[in-house]
């Protein structure tokens, strides 16, 4: 017993480190090939240019309310911060820089990204898994249509295309929010902050967060399907597909956003 | 003379999820314009026949030859037309709740695509009046009909692309009596009329004594007897006895 307790010791850390590893792996190796027979359906016909424009309308324009409130608040918020602490050293003058800065490149696509996967992802993992457990995913396929072209890959590529979109639009209505505390609260001269605005207006800023809105978009869009697809059992599984998709498209999205982060800057 | 070809045949069809076998070697031969009732317990494994057959389930051994060719391991577009070939009534409708009746019946014609609008309505309202049901609710969503009134246009749905085969998946399960009987009813004409094979899966006897020529019991995996319909009462077989009686002791515990 005491021979063999070191050895069993050994052998339980590695199964316990090892099978949430292999899981995950599983896990990731799934979701990959999901991703790519979408992708690859998608570019062979039929094509369903209706069904993407239906989710273009969805995943955009029913979410620029809560988008256009998120940008605005946030950008006030974050000219009302800066102002603060700059004040400390004198540095007041850095708000609109910083606002600017900190909309772009971080907090525009990040915010848009969650409060737009909290909506999508859970829809539709909600749509399609509820399909699943009713067997109406199974009555697609003996009505000759295929999930993956007619379901699938119409939101993805929504998606894809509705982020940067909705991306821009929250710039710029942040960047208005920290215009409008800082003029009309905070005691800036008009004129002088849009000119420091757009003085930090950087077309690479802009490029690295629509790339980044377009990889959140995929992302989201990519959870929400994959989990609702594989949704096993009646309410409870919808449930549990639901949340599944919602939790693991924040993380994916907050993971993304530092690789890309780190590698437009590192 | 030699008998028709047969137009499905499963041969030692089996599957496993993880350690749980539920076919252990399927063998079963329809002919065509035959119907077939499956009868047997829930769990014994009827819908994972139907979905083997369908290709949403791929068996781990075996073969399931319709018109003669091999149905496991196709892929593509060869999988595509042999499933053609085939129409299914789902136990819950599975219906599409988010599309009118109308474009719900035309589906498999259209796609899924919005196309043809006028020439679908009427196609729509055909099928529907086969199945005994008006062109008033076209306009309706599946949500906005009684569960039978659902079957019904599921039927409907099923039939719309005048398939050679039909599956019906406990066709009368959640119905009351009457309902059901219209549901048998309208099953045993649209065999005979549009001369599909028909195979059905149910453990409501009477709709299986009505709606099908032939009987095979599926126990542990396996078909255990298969019989004409009118030897299910006299099949001499003490699980089919069982069975059909409803008995809660026998030889299935």
């Amino acid at each position: 017993m005491t021979v063999s307790s070191p050895a069993a010791a050994i052998a339980g850390l590695l199964v316990w480190i090892g099978t949430p590893f292999l899981a995950a792996l599983t896990a990731v190796g799934r979701v990959t090939i999901f991703a790519f027979r979408t992708i690859v359906r998608a570019l062979t016909p039929p094509y369903y240019p209706a069904r993407l424009l239906d989710q273009l309308a969805h995943i955009g324009w029913f979410s620029l309310p809560v988008v256009g409130l998120t940008a605005i608040f946030t950008g006030a918020a974050l000219a009302q911060q800066i102002f603060v602490a700059g004040s400390r050293f004198s540095a007041q003058s850095t708000v609109p820089a910083v606002v600017v800065i900190g909309m772009v490149r971080e907090l525009g696509p990040v915010l848009v990204g969650l409060m737009v996967a909290g909506r999508v992802s859970s829809a539709m993992a909600a749509e399609i898994g509820t399909m699943r457990v009713t067997e109406q995913l199974d009555a697609l396929v003996t009505l000759r249509t295929d999930a993956f072209r007619y379901l699938i890959a119409p939101r993805l590529f929504a998606s894809l295309i509705a982020l940067p979109i909705m991306v821009l639009v929250a710039n710029a209505i942040g960047i208005f929010g920290g215009y409008l505390i800082s003029v009309h609260k905070l005691g800036f001269n008009a004129a002088n902050y849009l000119g420091v605005t757009r003085r930090y207006l950087n077309s690479d800023d802009f490029a690295m967060a629509l790339v980044k809105a377009g990889v959140f978009g995929f992302f989201m869009a990519l959870m929400g399907c994959y989990h609702g697809y594989h949704t096993q059992g009646g309410a409870a599984g919808v449930g549990n597909a639901t949340r599944n998709a919602v939790v693991s498209a924040f993380v994916l999205i907050l993971i993304a956003n530092l690789v890309i982060t780190v590698m437009a800057f590192g | 003379m030699a008998s028709p070809a047969p137009k499905i045949v499963l041969d030692g069809v089996t599957k496993s999820f993880g350690p749980i076998s539920v076919l252990d070697g399927v063998n079963l031969s329809i002919d065509p314009g035959e119907s077939l009732a499956i009868i047997g317990q829930s769990g014994s494994g009827k819908s994972v026949t139907l979905k083997c057959i369908l290709g949403l389930i791929q068996p781990d051994a075996g073969s399931i030859r319709v018109d003669g060719e091999e149905i496991i391991g196709q892929r593509g577009k060869e999988l595509e037309r042999l499933r053609a070939k085939f129409g299914m009534l789902f136990q819950g409708s599975a219906l599409f709740d988010s599309l009118p009746i109308w474009r719900n019946v035309t589906f498999a014609l259209t796609q899924g695509h919005h196309r043809d609008a006028a020439r679908m309505r009427m196609i729509a309202e055909e099928n529907l009046e086969r199945v005994g049901l008006d062109a008033k609710i076209l306009d309706l969503r599946p949500s906005e009909l009684s569960g039978g009134m659902q079957k019904r246009v599921a039927l409907a749905r099923a039939i719309a692309p005048r398939p050679e085969i039909i599956f019906f998946d406990e066709p009368t399960t959640g119905l009351d009596p009457i309902r059901a009987d219209v549901i048998n009813d309208l099953i045993v004409s649209l065999v005979e009329d549009l001369g599909v094979t028909a195979l059905t899966i149910t453990h409501d006897m009477a709709s299986a004594r009505k709606i099908a020529h032939r009987v095979a019991m599926l126990y542990q995996g396996k078909i255990i007897w298969r019989g004409p319909r009118d030897r299910l009462y006299d099949s001499g077989n003490p699980y089919v006895d069982q069975f059909v009686q409803g008995r809660a002791d026998g030889p299935i515990s």
